[in-house]
């Protein structure tokens, strides 16, 4: 087994040994269901629009949540130096957690299936490739927050720190989308590209693009070298 | 076998390491002692890759610590400080990740696994979480942690601080037996425990080696002096002179504790012994001597010594 999925396999488990990862399923899935199910009957479409639409909002807190403990933990209770002179690489540690964020992120975007489920009984016409597209750029968007949430969690040893900190960041990237009218149009076209709903609208409309696949993979790795950068930082001398 | 090259480590302005040179020979229990605050970790974290020296270079056999780090790991097994701990996961479950982590196939994992507990004494918690056990069983599990994949170097820092005394006996006896197969560095604040288990003894303070010989030769070569204490009547004057009469020692100090009677210390080179000659000038004086008692310098004041008067300056 490589390292990195050592690393994520670890982490999974400890997710599903504590009360965490239930804890913060559980209200991700009860508000996804709330916001789904309550217009569903008044919007008489059946697709998942209003379900992709709620997700990438709870995710803001959700996933700096889930990604929080990850290294500032281990920064506070010491095991980070036991981790890190097992002959592991920094970065296959970050990659290992990483993964198994987006393990959590993917469980829960799979109960959501039930949603679809639903749409599939209820309505007639469900455009499956749309859903597809949705639920693609939903886990996009989930590496992204991740890597950001992993990335303040590597910067402190305070859980709650890093929370605030990821919570602002993925604010940032998630609010820009409505900043454009007010920006000057020479910066607009700029802050449209860095702003993750512009992408992830296109996606979602079932336009598969390279240039928006680019944009969620590249920030993802950049926050994750920026993580390892800072895990590494702790050996300049 | 280990080699440390004008080792040097900054934090910011304050240099926690400065120029450290030693060895480590194959199957040597090394002893390395200092107060807190000396560099003794931040050293043990440069030797297990935690940490990059800022100037110098570890050698490990032919490896060096800046191109082959990841090899140097595998044969390093390490205790940080503090044993710190997945406490929320069972003894099992952290034995099977490190050791999975130390590449000990699952087919080898169930004979290793017998052989650690069984060294380290982990019958019956095999299967609790760790957050469950007590400091001394704690320990046992990151001695576990450290030898599971058979080290040739165990690196130990302050593997008994913290447990109570017969936890202290127990986890020694651990460690000495450890001792006999491989090469271990064990750092310490405390005397008696680097006495009891190395056959070598590196002094370090303020970052700085002060001492670094077997235990008898710091004993014997750094600090031979002999301390007598007598409790003596006799008039105060005449007692002050008696460096006059018996040569080459010192009146440490002298305290009235009664009616002319004086605790007097006194203090030579444990070489020659001079309780006979300070009694022939007692007697000759015709003062009572009511007491003579006489301490060997300890290591415990060597290290004293060597620490306390260097951080004074």
């Amino acid at each position: 087994m490589s390292y990195t999925a050592l690393i994520a396999k670890k982490e999974i488990k400890s997710y599903f040994n504590s009360p965490t990862a239930y804890i913060v399923l559980t209200v991700f899935l009860l508000m996804a269901g709330w916001f789904f199910s309550s217009p569903l009957f008044l919007n008489n479409s059946s697709d998942l629009r209003t379900l992709f639409g709620i997700i990438p909002i709870i995710y803001i807190f959700f996933i700096p949540a889930i990604t929080m403990g990850l290294i500032s933990k281990e920064k506070n209770i010491g095991t980070i130096e036991t981790l890190t002179t097992l002959p592991i690489k920094d970065s296959e540690i970050i990659y290992g957690k990483f993964w198994a964020s987006m393990g959590l992120i993917v469980t829960g975007l799979l109960f959501t299936g039930v949603h679809l489920i639903t749409i599939t009984l209820l309505g007639t016409n469900v455009d499956f490739g749309a859903i597809f597209c949705g639920y693609l750029g939903l886990i996009l968007l989930g590496a992204v927050y991740s890597s950001i949430g992993i990335f303040t969690s590597s910067l402190t040893d305070n859980q709650i720190i890093s929370f605030i900190i990821s919570l602002l960041i993925v604010s940032f990237f998630f609010m820009i989308q409505f900043t454009l009218q007010i920006l000057p149009s020479g910066l607009v076209g700029f802050f449209q590209y860095i702003s993750t709903g512009y992408h992830l609208s296109n996606i979602s409309r079932g336009v598969i693009d390279t240039r928006n696949i680019v944009y969620f993979l590249s920030l993802t790795a950049l926050f994750l070298k920026l993580a390892t950068i800072v895990m590494e930082s702790r050996k300049w001398k | 076998m280990i080699k440390l090259e004008n080792l040097v480590k900054d934090y910011g302005n304050l240099r926690a390491v400065d120029h450290i040179n030693f060895q480590v020979e194959e199957g040597e229990i090394l002893g390395f002692l200092g107060p807190n605050g000396a560099g003794k970790s931040t050293t043990l974290k440069m030797l297990t890759s935690y940490l990059s020296p800022t100037e110098g270079n570890i050698q490990v056999d032919d490896l060096n610590i800046f191109d082959n780090s990841i090899e140097i790991r595998k044969l390093i097994g390490y205790l940080p400080e503090h044993n710190p701990l997945y406490t929320e996961m069972t003894v099992y479950d952290y034995l099977h990740f490190i050791a999975e982590a130390r590449e000990i196939d699952s087919k080898k994992f169930k004979k290793v696994l017998k052989n650690v507990v069984e060294k380290c004494g982990l019958n019956g918690v095999i299967s609790k979480p760790i957050q469950t056990l007590s400091k001394g069983y704690r320990q046992r599990v990151g001695l576990a942690q450290a030898i599971i994949h058979d080290p040739k170097i165990l690196i130990l820092d302050e593997p008994t601080s913290g447990l109570d005394p017969n936890q202290i006996v127990e986890i020694r006896e651990l460690i000495k037996e450890l001792g006999k197969e491989k090469t271990l560095i064990i750092s310490s604040h405390i005397l008696q425990e680097v006495q009891a288990v190395c056959d070598r003894i590196i002094i370090i303070n303020k970052g700085k080696i002060v001492a670094d010989g077997s235990t008898e030769e710091l004993k014997s070569n750094l600090q031979g002096k002999t301390k007598l204490t007598l409790d003596v009547i006799a008039d105060e004057d005449s007692l002050a002179k008696i460096v006059d009469y018996v040569h080459n020692i010192s009146v440490h100090s002298i305290k009235n504790i009664g009616e002319k009677t004086f605790k007097t210390i006194i203090e030579y080179d444990s070489v020659i012994d001079k309780r006979a000659e300070i009694y022939n000038y007692i007697k000759k004086q015709d003062w009572t001597l009511l007491e003579m008692h006489r301490e060997n310098v300890s290591l415990e004041d060597v290290f004293r010594n060597l620490t306390v008067e260097e951080g004074a300056n």
